[in-house]
C-alpha cells in the first residue's frame, strides 16, 4: 500500500511518500524535508505535489495518509493536520494521526522539541522505542530526561544546558508510530468517516473571561 | 454545458463557513460558529476560533455537498478567504482548500473577505450593477467601496480609523448590560426606543474630516460617559433611548457618507454587506435615503450579510468566469490584505 506522511509540528515540514507491505516493512520511495519556519500553509501543499511527482505516485494510488498530531507551535500544527484530512477525505482514505514525537529518531530514550516560552515538548520511550511517558510541555528543570536525547539541538543546547543529538520527524518515522492502526482491517472497511484527528495541543488557548468590565471612561 | 461548480472556504473570523455555487446559483452554504465560546471573553479569542475551525472543517464541507446533492468530485474550482482577517483562523481555511484543490486536481483562487461580501450580493440580485459602490460593515470592518470591476477592481475610498461599527455595537451593548454579539441585543432594544432622545456625536463629519472615512471610538465613549453619569447620579438608564440613539448615530453616518460618495462618484448602485448590515435601523434608513437620491440599494438577506463559504464561492465563481489566472501553489494567508487586491 502506498502512504502519503505529512508533518508540521516543527519549524520543517515533512512530506513522505512511502511503500508498505503486508509484513510492516516499508520503502520511502519520496520525502522532502522543507525548512519552513512559519510558512507551512505556504509550502505543504506544493511539497506534496513534488513528492508525489518525485515518486511517480499519483493521488489516486494512494491507500491511506498519516500525519502528525504534534506536539508543536499550534498555527503551524494545524496546517498539517487540516491538509491531512482534507485530501484524506477528497480521496476517500482513511487518515491516522501520530504522535509526532514517536516520529523523530528511533533508538534515544528522549525526544525534545521546541515548546517556545523556555518549556519543551518532550516524551520518553523504553529500549523498544515505546513510549512511556509523555508527551508533555514543561520547563527542563522540572523534568527527568534520560539519556541519549534526540530532537532539535539549537534550541535545546541553551535550554537543556546538554548535548541533543539533532533528529526530524521521518516518513519512516512516521509510519512506524501508525503501524498497528495500518495494521487494523478496520481502518479500510466502508466508508471513510470524517477524520476525528485531535491535536496534541497540550496548553489551553491563551485567554482568561475578564472578571469584570471597567468602565470604558476610565479604561 | 452547465457553469462551473465552485466550492469556498471562509475562516477569517469565527465562522468556518463552506459554500457551493454553480455560476450565480447558491447551492449550498455550510456554516459552524464558534461565537458561544467566545462570549464569556466578550469578544472573539483567535487561538479558539482557529481550534473550532479545525473541529469543523470536514464536516462543514461534507454538509454543504450534500446540502447541495453533489459529490467533492463534481468541484470545478475552489475559492478560499486568502485575507484580511485573523492569521491562525484564515491559515486553517487556506490549508484546508488549497489541499481540497490538490486532491480534486482543480484550480485554486484566493480572494479578498471583503470583495467576497460585495459578491454574495449577485446570488441573490443578479449580475452586479458595475461600477458599484458597496458599503461593507461588520466587527472587522467599516468600507466605502467603489467597484468598478468586482473581478479585478475594487477601490477603497473611506475606511474606520479606529473602531469597525461592529465593536462600537459589542462595547455599547457592554456598557448597557447586553450580551456580545452586542448587535442583536441593541437593535432589539432600540425598537421601543426614540433615535432622537439623545444626541450622540457623529464622527468625522464636519467640513474638513475625511468625507468617507469613519470614527466609532468618540461615539462609544461619549455613549459610555452618558450612561455612567445617569449611573452615578442615581438615576435610571433609558437603555431603549440610549439604544435608539447610538444606532440611530451610527446609522446615520454610514448612510450619508454612503450616499455622498454615490453622488461623488456618479454611481447609483450601493450594496450593503456585513453583519452590520443586518441591523434593521441601517437598513431602513439606507432605503429611504438612497430612495430619495435614486440609488438602487442592494442588500442580501441578513444570513448571507454575515461571514459565510457562499460569499466566497461566489466571488471565486466571478474570478473563474472571468478568465482571471487561478493563485500560485504557494498562496498564503495575508491578515491585512489590501481591498485592491481581489484574487491573490
Ligand atoms: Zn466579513
Amino acid at each position: 500500500m502506498l502512504v502519503l506522511a505529512l508533518d508540521t509540528a516543527t519549524p520543517t515540514l515533512l512530506a513522505g511518500v512511502a511503500r508498505r507491505s503486508t509484513d510492516g516493512a516499508v520503502e520511502v520511495l519520496a520525502e522532502r524535508a522543507v525548512p519552513s519556519g512559519t510558512r507551512h500553509a505556504e509550502l505543504l501543499t506544493p511539497a506534496v505535489r513534488d513528492v508525489l511527482a518525485d515518486a511517480g505516485v499519483a493521488l489516486a494510488d494512494l491507500g491511506a495518509v498519516v500525519t502528525g498530531l504534534g506536539p508543536g507551535p499550534f498555527t503551524g500544527l494545524r496546517v498539517g493536520i487540516v491538509t491531512a484530512a482534507a485530501i484524506a477525505d477528497a480521496r476517500g482514505l482513511p487518515v491516522i494521526g501520530v504522535c509526532s514525537l514517536d516520529a523523530i529518531g528511533s533508538g534515544a530514550r528522549t525526544v525534545v522539541t521546541d515548546a517556545r516560552r523556555k518549556e519543551v515538548y518532550w516524551a520518553t520511550y523504553d529500549a523498544d522505542g515505546s513510549r512511556i511517558s509523555g508527551p508533555s510541555v514543561d520547563k527542563p528543570a522540572d523534568v527527568t530526561l534520560p539519556e541519549p536525547v534526540v530532537g532539535d539541538p539549537p534550541f535545546a543546547a541553551e535550554r537543556l544546558g546538554r548535548t541533543v543529538t539533532e533528529a526530524q520527524v521521518t516518513t519512516a518515522g512516521l509510519l512506524r508510530a501508525a503501524a498497528d492502526q495500518l495494521d487494523d482491517p478496520a481502518l479500510f472497511d466502508g466508508p471513510t468517516p470524517p477524520a476525528p484527528l485531535v491535536p496534541l495541543y497540550l496548553r489551553r488557548p491563551d485567554a482568561t473571561p475578564p472578571t469584570s468590565f471597567k468602565p470604558v471612561t476610565t479604561a | 454545458m452547465t457553469e462551473p461548480l465552485v466550492l469556498g472556504f471562509e475562516t477569517s473570523c469565527d465562522e468556518t463557513g463552506v459554500g457551493l455555487v454553480r455560476g450565480r446559483t447558491l447551492l449550498s452554504d455550510a456554516l459552524a460558529t464558534s461565537m458561544a465560546e467566545h462570549e464569556r471573553f466578550g469578544g472573539v479569542v483567535p487561538e479558539i476560533a482557529s481550534r473550532a475551525h479545525l473541529e469543523a472543517m470536514v464536516p462543514t464541507v461534507h454538509r454543504a455537498l450534500s446540502e447541495a446533492g453533489v459529490q467533492a468530485a463534481d468541484v470545478d474550482a475552489v475559492a478560499v478567504t486568502a485575507g484580511p482577517g485573523l492569521t491562525g483562523a484564515l491559515l486553517v481555511g487556506l490549508a484546508a482548500a488549497k489541499a481540497y484543490a490538490l486532491a480534486l486536481d482543480v484550480p485554486l483562487y484566493g480572494v479578498n473577505h471583503l470583495a467576497a461580501h460585495v459578491a454574495v450580493d449577485e446570488l441573490q440580485h443578479g449580475a452586479l450593477e458595475e461600477p458599484s459602490l458597496a458599503l461593507l460593515v461588520s466587527g472587522g470592518h467599516s468600507s466605502l467601496l467603489l467597484v468598478p470591476d468586482l473581478s479585478r477592481e475594487v477601490i477603497s475610498l473611506g475606511r474606520t480609523v479606529d473602531d469597525a461599527a461592529g465593536e462600537a455595537f459589542d462595547k455599547v451593548a457592554r456598557v448597557l448590560g447586553m450580551p456580545f454579539p452586542g448587535g442583536p441585543p441593541i437593535d432589539r432594544a432600540a425598537r421601543e426606543g426614540d433615535g432622537s432622545a439623545i444626541a450622540f456625536p457623529r464622527g468625522l463629519t464636519g467640513p474638513r474630516d475625511a468625507p468617507y472615512d469613519f470614527s466609532f471610538s468618540g461615539l462609544k465613549t461619549a455613549v459610555a460617559r452618558w450612561v455612567e453619569a445617569r449611573q452615578k447620579a442615581g438615576e435610571p438608564v433609558p437603555v431603549a433611548d440610549v439604544a435608539a440613539s447610538f444606532q440611530e448615530a451610527v446609522a446615520d453616518v454610514l448612510t450619508a457618507k454612503a450616499v455622498r460618495a454615490c453622488r461623488d462618484h456618479g454611481v447609483d448602485h450601493l450594496v450593503l454587506g456585513g453583519g452590520v448590515a443586518a441591523n434593521s435601523r441601517l437598513r431602513a434608513l439606507a432605503e429611504e435615503r438612497c430612495a430619495a437620491a435614486g440609488i438602487v440599494l442592494r442588500v442580501p438577506s441578513p444570513r448571507l450579510c454575515t461571514d459565510n463559504g457562499a460569499m466566497v464561492a461566489a466571488l471565486g465563481s466571478r474570478l473563474v468566469a472571468a478568465g482571471v489566472a487561478p493563485s500560485a501553489p504557494d498562496l498564503g494567508a495575508d491578515s491585512s490584505l489590501p481591498i485592491d487586491v481581489v484574487g491573490v
